[in-house]
């Protein structure tokens, strides 16, 4: 386990003596904005999935998608590129 | 005695003492005036003197780049710049730095751009001094041999695993042949024996390096190394006097001459010592006495023993080769200012701006800068702004 408290614990280097860190680094708590999927409204058309620039949008077997808000931002790409306006944004919190 | 004399300009003893200490890894571009010194490793990797992997880059950025990999491999790497290069090389010294690497770099000091000049000021050293790596300043070409084969030891010491610098003036030490001791192969190997590395990149045992570090941790892993680097200070120490008794030449973070009852004392870096101590010499013979002090270690900045030198004196005239531009002082007058200002008695300091882009400086600008000293000292007022010497007044 590998969790310091102070600076006096930090390994030589900076550096984390793992690797593959960013899976456990949850970049989703910096968003202010959260995109909410109305499903009925998909077509499963996949502009989201392409676009996401993170990517935070799961594709499934049957091409329906989902959301990963572990890893999402909220920069909002995929309610933009929506043709169907599946993609809505709300605020946070 | 041990080792034998010879004669080699300042490149050439850098590189000679990068050969003995047997490098892994060079990795370099050249730029004058360090120029020679990659040229002559490139020859003794050619002919087979060195069994070193000679990494031809297309920039500054690269070599250190390449250089950062090779150390957190576990090689022993060289790299050598001046001026201009030691610019592009600048975003990576910080990483060097902060990654703990141990590379050695030699630096040819030279002035920045523009306008274009290849000769000496200290504007390269001065822009590496926020950036984690420990630096050293030669005044001779001896001490460029004996530094930077200090600098392997040091930096790969497990209580330092931090980069070095060793600066020489450029040209005037660069290229300038002198006589010097080198050390027989086999003491310096006794010198510099191999170190199991730290950190060193392995598959079976995989890290991250450098990672993603906001206001959560940052902030900590800075004091960490901040502290980090204070810590090697009695390392340094240790190692130079190692190595003074392994040569007989004796090497302290400062160096001290003729300051006991001094009331004037100059500090300078690099070759200007010389002609300091020179100055200092003819004039005593008039009965004036100049004491003279110039620093080995300049970062990690040896403010404790500065205090101990320089408490004694009253007035104290800080010589600095390079402008900081819209700064209160040059740069060696802001780290000895900051230094005194805790000392229990203070000298009065004044600025001194001299030698840039290679400007002659001689014993002849040391006494006009004696006599001003010898003016503060009778009216106890030193100028608050620097004092150009050797400049076209007008």
């Amino acid at each position: 386990m590998f969790a310091p408290k102070s600076w006096r614990d930090l390994p030589l280097g900076n550096v984390i003596p793992l690797p593959m860190t960013s899976l456990s680094y949850k970049t989703g708590n910096w968003r202010a904005l959260r995109p909410e999927l109305h499903k009925e409204k998909c077509i499963k058309c996949l502009m989201c999935w392409v676009h996401c620039p993170e990517p935070a949008i799961r594709r499934h077997e049957d091409d329906s998608v989902s959301i990963d808000y572990d890893f999402c931002k909220g920069c909002g790409i995929c309610a933009n590129v929506c043709p169907v306006h599946a993609i809505e944004m709300v605020m946070e919190g | 005695m041990r080792g034998r004399v010879i004669g080699l300009n300042g490149d050439r003893a850098v590189a000679y003492a990068v050969k003995q200490a047997k490098v892994d890894v060079i990795s370099a571009y050249p730029i004058t005036p360090q120029t020679i010194i990659v040229e002559a490793l490139a020859e003794y990797v050619n002919n087979g003197e060195l069994d070193a992997a000679f990494i031809p880059v297309e920039s500054e950025h690269t070599a250190l780049s390449a250089a950062v990999g090779a150390s957190l491999a576990g090689a022993r790497v060289f790299t050598a710049t001046s001026s201009q290069g030691l610019a592009l090389m600048w975003e990576i010294l910080w990483i060097a730095a902060g990654l703990r690497t141990t590379i050695v770099m030699a630096m040819g000091n030279r002035a920045l751009s523009p306008n274009i000049n290849i000769h000496c000021s200290h504007d390269d050293a001065y822009a590496a001094r926020e950036t984690g790596w420990l630096q050293f300043f030669a005044e001779n070409v001896q001490e460029a041999y004996d530094l930077t084969l200090m600098a392997f030891r040091i930096s790969e010491d497990c209580r330092v695993l931090f980069p070095s610098i060793v600066n020489l003036d450029g040209f005037i030490l660069t290229h300038s042949v002198e006589r010097l001791n080198v050390l027989d192969d086999s003491d310096v190997d006794a010198f510099l024996p191999r170190k199991e590395p730290v950190n060193r990149i392995d598959p079976e045992r995989p890290m991250t390096y450098g990672a993603l570090d906001l206001f959560d941790w940052y902030m900590e892993h800075k004091r960490a190394q901040f502290e980090a680097l204070e810590s090697t200070r009695p390392v340094i120490k240790e190692i130079f006097e190692e190595y003074s008794e392994l040569t007989g030449r004796r090497y302290t973070p400062v160096k001290a001459y003729n300051v006991e009852g001094a009331d004037i004392v100059f500090v300078a870096l690099g070759t200007a010592a010389g002609t300091l101590r020179h100055a200092a010499r003819e004039l005593a013979e008039q009965g004036k006495k100049l004491g003279v002090v110039s620093l080995t270690q300049y970062r990690p900045f040896p403010a404790e023993e500065l205090r101990k030198i320089l408490g004694e004196a009253t007035v104290v005239g800080i010589l600095d080769r390079s402008i900081s531009f819209g700064s209160p002082a040059p740069q060696l007058f802001m780290d000895i200012a900051t230094s005194m200002y805790y000392a229990k008695k203070r000298p009065l300091l004044f600025s001194v701006i001299y030698g840039l882009g290679g400007r002659d400086f001689t014993p002849q600008h040391v006494f006009e800068l004696y006599k001003q000293a010898e003016n503060i000292l009778k009216t106890g007022e030193p100028p608050e702004t620097s004092i150009w010497v050797g400049l076209r007044e007008g």
